[in-house]
This record gives C-alpha cells, structure tokens and sequence, in this order.
C-alpha cells in the first residue's frame, strides 16, 4: 500500500514540476518579447573550409605565407604579435636568409652596451616580432583610445559561443575553428548599419563583431591593397581567409603536429584497448560475473 | 580485506626483506591476492582510473613547473613560451588542462555511483567521509591551478571566489586578506596559489592511501549490496580487477587523448588566452565546468533572510549564498547517517532509483545552469533545484529509508549472479 501511495506522490510531483515548468518558460517567452536583450555576436560566424580542420588537417602553405603577407603589408601598421619569434617563420617554408631578411626590416632597442648606453639594431630570427607600437599608452594614444589587440593569440581567444546544443554536436564533429571562422566572418563582415541602431562615433558597424554591434577597427581590407604572386585572387574574401589562417597559425603553431600525434595515439591506444577486451574476456569467461 | 595474509616470498631476499620490511606483503595482499566481489560492474573502474588521472596530473604539473613562472609580470608568456617552445609543452600543458577536466568527470561519476549503491553505508563511513575530503581538496587544487595562467579568466574567477570569503561575518575581510596576501588579487595571490597548487595534490596523495586502506579494510561493495558472505562470492584482484581496470582505463585515456589531440581548448574559455587586465571586467565571468553546480547554488540565494515582518536581516543574500554553496559539499559528509534505508543497493530500493535519478537531473540542470547569466527565469529555475537539491538530502533520504518497502534482496552475491545467468538455484 504504501509503495503505491508513495508512486501515485510521485507522478503527482513530476506533474507538477512540469506543470511549473511550463508556466516558467511561457513566462520567460513573454518576458523576452517585450524588451529583447540583443546577444552578441548578432549574427553567428560563417563556417569556412580550413584546410587545417578535421582530425587529418594540415596547413596550406601557401596561404599562410599569403596571409603573413597580408599581416605584415595592412594588419602589422596598428597589430603586433609579440610571442611570435622571427625564426618560427621556417614552418612557413622559408628559408633562414629569408627570414634574416625579414627581421632584418625591423629594429629593436637593445643594450645596454659597454658605454651603458641603450642602442637600436635590426632584428634578428630569434627575436619576437617587432611590434608598431612602442607600449599598449602609445597603442591608445594612437587609435582612439583603443588599443588594437595583440595579433598572437587573437584566433584561439575570440570565439564566440556555440551555445546549446551547438557544442554537444562539435564534440563529435571535431569543430575547432570557431577562432579563424570568427576572423573571417568579422573581415568580410562591414555593412552599412540599419536604421534603427545607433553607432557610437569612431566606431564602425559590423553584426559579426564579438561584444557589440559596432567595433574601433574600420574595414581594414579591400581588394587589391595586398598583391599575390601565386594568381590567387586579390579580393577581401580571399586576404581575409588567408590571413584568419595565417593568425591560427600564430596562435597554435603545433596544431598540425598535434593532430598527427593524436591519430598514432588513438590508433594505438585503439589497439591496446582492443587486445585487453578480448585478454580480459578470456580471463573472465571461467567466472560467471 | 585484512586478515591473513597469503603471500609466501620465493627467494632468500624476499624472506630476509619479508622479516624486516614486509612491502613485497602489503603489495601482494593489496593488488594480487585481495579478493574483489565477482560481479563488480564497469562503474566501478573508475577508482583505478581516478588513481590514473592523479598520477598524470601529477607528472605533467611536475614538469610544466620546471617551465612556468610564478610572476603577475611573466606567468602568462611563461605558459605560451611551454606551448611555443619547451619539448612537446604543447602535449604537456594540454594533458594537464584537459586533465583536470578528466579528473572531474571520472570523480563524479565515481561519487554518483556510490550514491547508487548506497557505498556511503554501515561500515563504509570513513570511507566515504575519506573520499569527501579528497573531493574537496581537488576542488581547492582545481581552483588555484586555473589562476596560474593569468588570463582574464584566471584573475577574475580569482577575484570572485575569494571576495565570496568576505561574506563571512567579523573574520571574513581578515581571511580574503589572508588568502590573497593583500586587497586585491595581485603578485602575492599568484606565488601563494602556486606554492599551494604544488603541495595540495601530494596531500590529495596522502588521504587517497587512508581512502584505499580503508577500502581494503571493510571491502569493496558491490552492485547487489550484500556483503562478501565466501570465498566462492569473490575473485582475486589479480588477474581479474587489475584486467578489467587496465582495460576500462585504456578506454578512458582514448577519450581523454580524442580531447587533447583534437579539442584540447574545447572544455577552456577562451577569455582565458587573454592576458589578465585588472582594469578590465569580461562580460560573463564563469568558472570552470565542473564547479558550474555549485555556482549556481552560490548565485541562486538572491533573498536575505530575517525575521519574518521586520527589517532584521539575519543573513543576508551574500552570505547565504556562500552558506548555501558550502552546505552543498559539506552535506556530503552526513549522507551516511541521513540514508536511513538498510538496503545499500538502488537495485532494490524501487523509489530510491527514481529519486537518484531526478537527483543527477537536478545536478545537471544547475550546471547548465551555472553557465547562464543569473537574471529572470534562470534564477527562479536555479532556486527550484537548489531547493531540490538540499531537499533530496534533508527529506528524501531520510523519509524513503522508513517508508519505501524493498525489493527482496538476494541471499549472497553468488545467488544473485546465477540468478542472472539464468543458472536454476542449487
């Protein structure tokens, strides 16, 4: 008797959980329509086809050394990448006079020397990228009031959220991209804002934009600022893909590596899993369990 | 279990070191010769596994500390310099991060199925209260492990749990002080938390020993809950746990390794590869996933409590959350004294199954709800389970044990696997 009593309280409860529920959430519809809160990014990042995604995902070299092109010609005049060294620039495939050459463009205060006295030279492989700016004050001083953001780790801290049930599904897709997607999709991202937002001065509309509606940075691309000499095109969609690449890159130099370590250990770790079931059933199959 | 031991040593050093330092013994009684009960189901791998991701936590932390700097100026570039230039630092530091994560979910399912099979009960209570305290250590660890790297994560979470302690009445504003060695999180709050950050997990070490020696004191329970009654209810450890465990901490590691190698920041945020900014508030501050519960029950006490038609307030909403919080982990502690059933197992206990399973929906509702900004319907939903959660303790546990009737429990554990089997009862 009292096992049924006690059921019959139990359904009595969940039905009126549920019940409760219902009105909660019918009252949390309601509330939503009456003032909408706008959640940022307005609209969600474009998913791109990275040739650096999926478990066997390898870097396009080619577009790296593009985008590196188009760091240095447009984004490296406001964005420095100071825990980049020079001399990583070899995973890009250039050489090591190269990449001399390249540093060589850039100085850096060095010293003090055997006078005491602090002294300029042209940067070397193993120094860290020069960056535009002497400190983050003249950054500031320069742009507004708004420091551009360091380009080093930009493609791994800027992701939006996925949200519910998003995140659940790129479990098991393997999508990690969130990071150049949203660089792209903010690049290629300027329009015209509609009538009824109101754009701060000296900011610049963009729905893409991570923590607002509108964004310090103007347009910084358009087609043809950056010239290709591999042929390929010179458009914004395609400088714009080319250098979210390029800052995935800086960001996670080893992510190539790392994927190619991973599918040795899960093949491994597969196998060795597979040779214990089969040693563990056979140990166990005399006892009944 | 203790009682006599069965390990003969072979050689002529085995019995001179027997007869001076029996280690040889104690690892034999322990790991080869101690008898598991037979029907021992996969939930109960993950002891071996929690031991496993401790030893991993561990060997890498050991080694990211040969590397990183304890410096508000240089810890974050310290922790890029492991992932851009220290030897496969990338694989370390993500092991460890990713880790700490494995940690957890191996923990909770590890504390749900004790809750499932009434692990906690006569005589098991020092057991329980042992693993409570490793628990709660894990926690602290976790906590101060997420501030080393100095992200805007690291430093803001830092600021909002410590400034929780400043809830406390008269001695509260001394402890924050304490805890960070100034006002404000700063220099001294890094170098105290990596300095504590080190020793805790060595003190973790130190409780799971009494852990698994009380384990092996009272004997490991068992899906039915009846107690080992023969030898014919039990196989050796050796071969048969140690298979099962290696094979089911195989399948753990593929998990974990699909996390490190393919989604290592997946369980991170990403605020955090931002370096901390003191003048700089990120929108949401959200801790990690695994404290994301108990946040919720922090947040959800949004009320002062007083006397009733006055304007006394007793405790007000700070405190009461921070009370709330707090009486969520150390409730834990009691559960042994609060079941009142005689029946471990929710095999048998009909309405207990169904109330342990709304409980692990509700512990899974507050840390959705943990993650969601605590404004409108998501804080009325996280009141509603928090009061669920503390009812199920204080009500549910103790009034099911007196008037739920149980299903007929089996003789002994080897009549409950034949039974299973289909085997007709000899």
């Amino acid at each position: 008797m009292k096992v049924n009593t006690m059921k019959f309280l139990v359904s009595r409860i969940a039905g009126i959980a549920v019940a409760f529920g219902l009105i909660m959430s019918g009252t949390a519809f309601a509330a939503e329509d009456e003032a909408p809160t706008p959640h940022y990014p307005l609209i969600k990042p474009k998913n791109v086809e990275w040739s650096f995604g999926g478990p066997f995902g390898k870097w396009d070299i080619g577009q790296l050394q593009r985008g590196l092109k188009v760091y240095t010609e447009v984004c490296a005049a406001c964005h420095s990448m100071n825990l980049v060294a020079y001399r990583s620039l070899s995973a890009l495939g250039y050489s090591n006079d190269q990449i001399k050459a390249y540093a060589a463009e850039y100085e850096v205060t060095d010293g003090p020397d055997d006078e005491g006295e602090m002294f300029q030279r042209p940067a070397i492989p193993s120094d860290q990228f020069v960056g535009p700016y002497p400190n983050v004050q003249a950054a500031k001083a320069a742009n507004n009031g708004a420091a551009p953001p360091d380009f080093s780790l930009l493609a791994k801290s800027r992701v939006p959220l996925r949200g519910f049930p998003y995140y659940v599904f790129d479990v098991f897709t393997m999508y990690a991209e969130n990071g150049p997607d949203y660089i792209y999709s903010l690049l290629t991202g300027y329009v015209d804002a509609p009538a009824n937002v109101e754009v701060p001065e000296n900011a610049n509309y963009n729905p893409y934009f991570l923590s607002g509606s509108a964004l310090a940075m103007a347009a910084p691309l358009s087609d043809d600022v950056v010239d290709y000499d591999d042929g390929s095109p010179q458009t914004v969609d395609q400088y714009a893909k080319d250098v979210a690449a390029f800052m995935m890159w800086a960001a996670e130099p080893d992510l190539v590596s790392r994927k190619a370590m991973g599918f040795k250990v899960m093949i491994f770790l597969l196998i060795f899993s597979g040779l214990l079931y089969f040693t563990k059933k056979r140990i166990w199959s005399s006892v009944k369990h | 279990m203790s009682g006599h031991s069965a390990y003969v040593p072979k050689s002529g050093f085995g019995k001179w070191m027997d007869a001076r330092l029996p280690l040889a013994r104690l690892v034999y009684d322990s790991f080869v010769a101690y008898p598991v009960p037979r029907n021992l189901n996969n939930w109960y791998t993950f002891g071996a596994i929690l031991s496993l991701m401790l030893v991993v936590q561990l060997l890498t932390g050991i080694v990211l500390a040969m590397n990183y700097v304890p410096n508000t100026t240089m810890a974050f570039d310290s922790v890029e310099h492991i992932m851009r230039n220290v030897n496969y630092g990338w694989l370390l530091r993500y092991m460890h991060f990713n880790g700490a994560s494995f940690f957890f979910i191996a923990v909770y399912i590890h504390i749900f199925r004790g809750f499932y099979y009434g692990s906690y009960k006569n005589p098991r209570e020092v057991l329980w209260i042992l693993g409570v305290i490793i628990f709660i250590l894990m926690m602290a660890t976790a906590f101060m492990g997420y501030v080393l790297p100095w992200g805007q994560m690291s430093f803001w979470g830092a600021t909002v749990i410590t400034n929780f302690f400043t809830a406390i009445p008269i001695v509260g504003d001394s402890i924050q002080q304490l805890l960070l060695g100034g006002a404000v999180v700063a220099n001294p709050t890094l170098n105290r938390f990596f300095s504590l950050h080190y020793l805790l997990p060595f003190m973790i070490v130190g409780v799971v020993i009494l852990h698994v020696w009380a384990l092996h004191v009272t004997g490991q329970t068992n899906p039915t809950g009846v107690e080992v009654k023969s030898e014919q209810d039990t196989v050796p450890f050796t071969p048969y746990a140690t298979m099962k465990d290696l094979l089911a901490m195989t399948v753990f590691l593929l998990v974990f390794a699909y996390f490190i190698f393919y989604m290592p920041n997946f369980l991170g945020a990403p605020e955090n590869y931002v370096r901390a900014d003191s003048l700089k508030t990120p929108s949401e501050i959200v801790p990690e996933w695994y404290f994301l519960p108990f946040y919720a029950i922090l947040r959800a006490i949004t009320f002062d409590i007083g006397i009733p038609f006055t304007d006394i307030v007793l405790i007000n909403s700070k405190l009461g959350g921070v009370m709330a919080m707090f009486g969520s982990l150390l409730i834990f502690f009691v559960v042994p004294w609060l079941d009142t059933s005689k029946v471990r197992s929710a095999t048998y206990r009909p309405l207990f199954k169904q109330f342990f399973w709304i409980f692990v929906l509700v512990c899974i509702g507050l840390g959705y709800l943990g993650a969601k900004p605590a404004e409108g319907i998501y804080t009325t939903l996280a009141q509603i389970l928090t009061f669920w959660y503390f009812f199920h303790f204080i009500v549910i546990l103790p009034v099911l044990g007196l008037i739920e009737k149980p299903k007929p429990i089996p003789a002994s554990i080897t009549e409950a696997v034949l039974a299973k089997n289909g085997v007709a009862k000899s």
